[in-house]
Formats: C-alpha cells, sequence, structure tokens
C-alpha cells in the first residue's frame, strides 16, 4: 500500500475516574488509505468513537488522556500538536460527523450561520462568500430551497436533514478524511438509506476518505472496503470487506456476524440465532490475555496469559486470535 | 381458523396538539387510523414501520395505557375498550407489556425483587412470604439471572439483564399475551440475540402469544409468524413474514426491504431509495397517505382515494390501489 492518509499506532487513550483508570483504547493500529472507505465496528464501550475523538483530540482532558502512541496525518504526528495547531487540521483536513444531529447542532444559531462560521473561520472567506458557499452546500447535500432554508434553525429541521446538514458543514472545506460516528443510527431505515447514499454521492464527488465508524454489520457490509473490529478497546480483526464477511477469523467476530438476524436469506433458513453469552468486560480493571476469553467458546489457559498480537494471515486479513498463531497452527 | 386470542377492530387514536388551553382550533394527530388486526393464541404478530407509524400506540391502546379513541379491542371475547376499571385490572393479569428502555422502565429506587414482585401483591398471588420469595427466585432464574439478584437495584446491571428484569417482571402474572415494545432496539447485537432467544424460549415453554413492535425489519422477521407493516397510523400491509418478505405486494414494504443493510457485501442490492421523509400525522397527505414518496403511484387515483386493506392473495393483506 502506498504511504496512508492517516495511521494510528499504538494509541492508548485512557480516562481517569473516581474508581480508577479506564482504558478505553488500549494499543489501536488502525491505517486509512487515501479516498478508502474503512469500517470501524464494535458494540457499545469498544472504544470505537474514543479512538475517532482522539484523532481529532476533541478528548475532554481531563479526565482523558492519550498515555501513548502516535496519530500520524500524511505522516506527521497530530499527538503532540497544540489546540492551535490542531485547529488547523480541523475542518480542512479532517472533519466530523456525529451520531446525534439534534445534540451536534447549536440550537441558538441558524445552520447558515454554523457553517458559514466554519467556512469564516477556515477558509478566511467574506461574510458574503460564506453565506454562498453555504447555499451550495446545502444545495448538494439534496435540502430542498436552500436559499431559504439557510435562515432556518436546528430545530425547524428533521432527523435526516439535520444529518444532510451536518455532512454539509463536515465537507464544506473538502476535507481529505471524514470521520463520521455513526451517522445513521438515530435514522428510520428509508432515511438511512437516503444518508448512506448520500455519502457515497459526496465521496465520489470530494473523493475523500471515510472512517465510518458503526456497531451496525450491515452498514459496514453495504459501504466499506475495509473493516477493523474493535472488542474492549483494542482491534481483533482487520480484513478487506468481503474476506470479512464470508471467512471472518476471531470468534467475536464469527460470533457478531451470526448474532444478526439476516433478511435475505431468511426464507430458506430458519436458525436460532447464535448469542455470544456474558456481556463486555469492565475497562477499569480489563482481565490480562485476550478481553474476549471470559465470553469464548473455543478459551484455553494461553488466552488469559497475554494480549495475543494482530497478525497477518494473508490477503491482508489480520487477526488478534491465538487459535492463528503459527505454533497453534503447526 | 381458531378463535383469535386478540382481535384488535377499527381501533383509533387521536392525539389533540397545539392550541393553548383555551383555543379552539388545536390540531389532531391522527396517531393509530381505523387498524384492525388478529391474533392467534401462541403466535407472534410483528408490527414494524418508522418513527410516527403509531405501532407503539396501537400497543399501548391494547393494553389501555392510552384511552383509545374508538374502535374494539376484543380479548378471548371480551371488548377491552368496554370494560369498568375492576374488570379490567382482572384482565390485566392476562397482558403484559416489555418496555424499550431498559433504563426508564425500571424503577431506580425499588429492588429488583420488589420489581418483579409488585404484581405479585397486587394480583393476590402470593399467599404467603415464602411463596413470594419463592415466585422471585423462580422467575429470576426463568430469565436466566441469579436468585441473588432480587435484593440489587437496577442500577447494578447492564442493559441485557434489565431487559431480563422487565421480561421477568411481565411474566409474573402469568399473562396470556405480552406486548413487546422494541424489547431490543437499545441493545447491542450480541446481547440483543441473547433476548431474542429468551423470548422464542419463553415462548415455547408457557405457550405465550406476543405483539412484537419494531423498527428492524431483520428482527421482526426472525421472531414472528405473520408481519403488519404501519405507514402513517394506518396498515399498509399484512401477511405471513414468509411471503412478506419474499413477495411484498404495498411499495412502501417493499421501500422498506430494500432499505435494509444486509450482512453480504458480494450481496449490493438495487435499493429503493424513497425520496422524502414520512409526511407529518397532523396533516397526513390524502388518499393514499403513502402516494408523495410513492414510485408507482397513479394520479390522481391514489390522492383522492384511500385504498382498503384487501386480501389480495391467501393470507396475505395489502392496501394498494395499483398492486393485485
Amino acid at each position: 500500500m502506498a504511504e496512508p492518509l492517516l495511521e494510528i499506532r499504538g494509541l492508548k487513550t485512557h480516562f481517569s475516574t473516581d474508581d480508577g483508570v479506564v482504558q478505553a483504547v488500549d494499543g489501536v493500529d488502525i491505517s486509512i488509505g487515501r479516498g478508502e472507505t474503512l469500517g470501524v465496528v464494535g458494540e457499545s464501550g469498544c472504544g470505537k468513537t474514543v479512538t475517532a475523538l482522539s484523532v481529532l483530540k476533541l478528548i475532554a482532558m481531563p479526565p482523558g488522556k492519550i498515555v501513548a502512541g502516535q496519530i500520524l496525518y500524511q505522516g506527521r504526528d497530530l499527538a503532540p500538536l497544540s489546540t492551535a495547531e490542531m485547529d488547523r487540521i480541523r475542518a480542512k483536513d479532517i472533519a466530523m460527523v456525529f451520531q446525534e444531529p439534534m445534540t451536534s447542532l447549536n440550537p441558538v444559531y441558524t445552520i447558515g450561520e454554523q457553517i458559514a462560521e466554519v467556512l469564516r473561520r477556515h477558509e478566511g472567506l467574506s461574510r458574503k462568500a460564506a453565506l454562498d458557499k453555504t447555499v451550495e452546500m446545502l444545495r448538494l447535500v439534496q435540502i430542498p430551497n436552500p436559499d431559504k432554508r439557510v435562515g432556518d434553525y436546528p430545530h425547524q429541521f428533521s432527523g435526516g436533514m439535520r444529518q444532510r446538514v451536518m455532512i454539509a458543514m463536515a465537507l464544506s472545506c473538502s476535507p481529505k478524511l471524514l470521520i463520521a460516528d455513526e451517522p445513521t443510527t438515530a435514522l428510520d431505515v428509508t432515511i438511512q438509506a437516503q444518508i448512506l447514499e448520500l455519502l457515497q454521492d459526496m465521496k465520489s464527488r470530494f473523493g475523500m476518505a471515510i472512517m465510518l465508524i458503526t456497531h451496525a454489520m450491515g452498514v459496514v457490509a453495504e459501504t466499506a472496503q475495509r473493516v477493523v473490529v474493535m472488542y474492549a478497546g483494542k482491534v481483533i480483526e482487520e480484513a478487506p470487506v468481503e474476506r470479512l464477511f464470508a471467512d471472518p477469523k476471531h470468534p467475536y467476530t464469527q460470533g457478531l456476524i451470526r448474532s444478526i438476524p439476516r433478511i435475505d436469506t431468511a426464507a430458506t433458513r430458519k436458525a436460532r440465532l447464535e448469542a455470544i453469552p456474558g456481556v463486555v468486560p469492565s475497562l477499569l480493571n480489563p482481565p490480562p490475555g485476550c478481553r474476549f476469553a471470559a465470553r469464548c467458546k473455543f478459551a484455553m489457559p494461553k488466552c488469559r496469559e497475554a494480549v495475543p498480537p494482530l497478525l497477518d494471515v494473508g490477503g491482508g486479513h489480520r487477526v488478534a486470535c491465538v487459535l492463528y498463531q503459527p505454533e497453534m497452527a503447526a | 381458523m381458531s378463535e383469535p386470542l386478540l382481535r384488535v377492530k377499527d381501533l383509533t387514536k387521536n392525539f389533540k396538539v397545539g392550541g393553548g388551553f383555551l383555543s379552539r382550533n388545536a390540531a389532531v394527530v391522527h396517531a393509530v387510523d381505523n387498524v384492525s388486526f388478529d391474533i392467534q393464541p401462541g403466535e407472534t404478530l410483528g408490527l414494524v414501520g418508522e418513527s410516527g407509524s403509531g405501532k407503539s400506540t396501537t400497543g399501548r391502546c391494547i393494553l389501555r395505557l392510552i384511552e383509545p379513541t374508538g374502535g374494539e379491542i376484543w380479548f378471548e371475547g371480551r371488548n377491552v375498550a368496554e370494560l369498568g376499571a375492576a374488570a379490567f385490572r382482572a384482565l390485566s393479569r392476562d397482558m403484559q407489556i416489555i418496555f424499550q428502555d431498559p433504563f426508564a422502565s425500571l424503577n431506580p429506587r425499588m429492588t429488583v425483587g420488589a420489581i418483579i414482585g409488585e404484581a405479585l401483591t397486587i394480583h393476590g398471588l402470593a399467599p404467603s412470604k415464602q411463596a413470594y420469595a419463592d415466585r422471585v427466585v423462580q422467575l429470576l432464574e426463568t430469565v436466566g439471572l441469579q436468585p441473588d439478584h432480587m435484593r440489587r437495584y437496577p442500577h447494578e446491571f447492564s442493559g441485557g439483564q434489565r431487559q431480563r428484569i422487565g421480561i421477568a417482571r411481565a411474566l409474573a402474572v402469568e399473562p396470556k399475551l405480552i406486548v413487546c415494545d422494541e424489547p431490543v432496539s437499545a441493545l447491542d447485537v450480541s446481547i440483543q440475540a441473547q433476548v431474542i432467544n429468551l423470548l422464542e424460549d419463553l415462548q415455547a415453554k408457557f405457550g405465550l402469544t406476543y405483539l412484537f413492535i419494531a423498527h428492524d425489519l431483520s428482527v421482526v422477521e426472525h421472531i414472528s409468524r405473520r408481519v403488519a407493516v404501519m405507514y402513517l397510523g394506518r396498515i399498509v400491509e399484512i401477511a405471513s413474514a414468509r411471503d412478506l418478505y419474499a413477495t411484498p405486494l404495498h411499495p412502501y414494504t417493499e421501500a422498506l426491504l430494500s432499505a435494509v443493510p444486509v450482512t453480504d457485501p458480494k450481496a449490493r442490492r438495487k435499493r429503493i431509495v424513497l425520496q422524502g421523509e414520512v409526511p407529518s400525522p397532523i396533516n397526513p397527505p390524502s388518499g393514499c397517505h403513502f402516494h408523495t414518496r410513492c414510485p408507482i403511484r397513479q394520479l390522481p387515483l391514489c390522492s383522492s382515494e384511500i385504498p382498503p386493506l384487501e386480501q389480495k392473495r391467501d393470507g396475505h393483506w395489502a392496501a394498494c390501489h395499483l398492486r393485485s
């Protein structure tokens, strides 16, 4: 692969709480190529959102802290940058769309003011030029009557329309990387289809890379080229999308895919869902070794001794599980 | 066909909104608009639809948690909508509900034992303290929790465990019908599968009948024998789960199904992306509510006449002028 656009190396983001240190992200390696769509999947608390927020350094510090690792954006490490330096990266190079379109827009400003603020601040546009560009962006994300709607407040938009506004805002400075954190989770399925289509459309127009964070395996299967699966603060598997769904290696990924009811094959086959027993471990004092061991049906004593490294099993498929370590295979 | 356990006929619920307290011109939301369906004993009927389709209101009207504006709700031959308070209370033993939000539906100041046991006391089902304690322990074990959990409080449990507590509470009075109102939509997928499997096991064990309300079509398909699709307060299609998913008749059902992402990257199918959003239920479109977004509409027919819910094929009902 050519030099990646973004390369996260050994990232550890921890939070200090009254009860101790929560190791929310604990040694994560993720890379994204130019123009690539990378899916990051995992359940609540797996660290996928904290990873994304760490990239943009939007973690509240304290209590949060990036304790280790590098965040290389076009070869430059973002981790040690000051707030002012980060400000030049945000929006113009890396932009973000959040899950909750209700709470991520400011209710007391019109959406036009909010998008124009980004343009004036980061692109140095005049008031007039920023307004024109804002209307153009709203038209691009298919908001009807953009020259009128630009003066409306967030509460005057539906959930799907607000998410379009968020996308217009994020793309207004033509970033090279768009981080979309659960962009369709709060939306109905027909609106979700519209937003996913819009993201694809915007990608072909602007050519940016997308880091799509979601818990929905279906969304990843339909949009991503490569997928990273996270569990309890660590990456446990990574593969091109076809490989991941055709041949999942990690017992957690296998369980995750099999625990979802499918409508495409449902008419022919009605099987009991394969549930993963137990719950996600606390990240306050995570167990030593593989963090999935307590829920894994293949667990052996070795799993609880050391954290299995993420190893290549061929074809860009990497997995962190003792089952695939060379000495096991031999 | 045998006598249905529940027969809902022309159920209607209007909410007044807006207007002040002296205002005469408050708007009316037609949340549920002439909805009719049957549920056979031991069957699961899935009720799907997007936000604002009226599926939750329908479920709540059946239990009279919301008083219906009109229509009939027949449960084992009695019209629930007309019963007096005392008679309804007795009947409520047979009908229970599981709520969506496992964080908001359990009283944080009650122990799990008290939450599950409350209904036992209300309905006089526990003659002695010992019988009460035994029953609570039995219920906890039925839903896969530990007996010592009865002394703990809801905040000590995860989302999936809380949903199990909600299920145990519903089971306490040995109901015949359980309305499951989005019981798994707040849960992570691996936990969701645990709860779905539990609901299926309980149905087999106790012969329960479910009205399963959800927006997730894959989950509904998995658990239901028959499925009804709602759009803006009306049922637009109702059929066996197999027929509905294999050969949807209503264009809304078609679009809804095609919008569900599937976990097979090779099957990137042709998606029917509906334009626009669900219109406001305050002023729903005339005729067929769906005509404003329908890819196959024919005007003026679709905008002037309400399509009746008709049996188009054996056991397959749809409300569309154009599909037969």
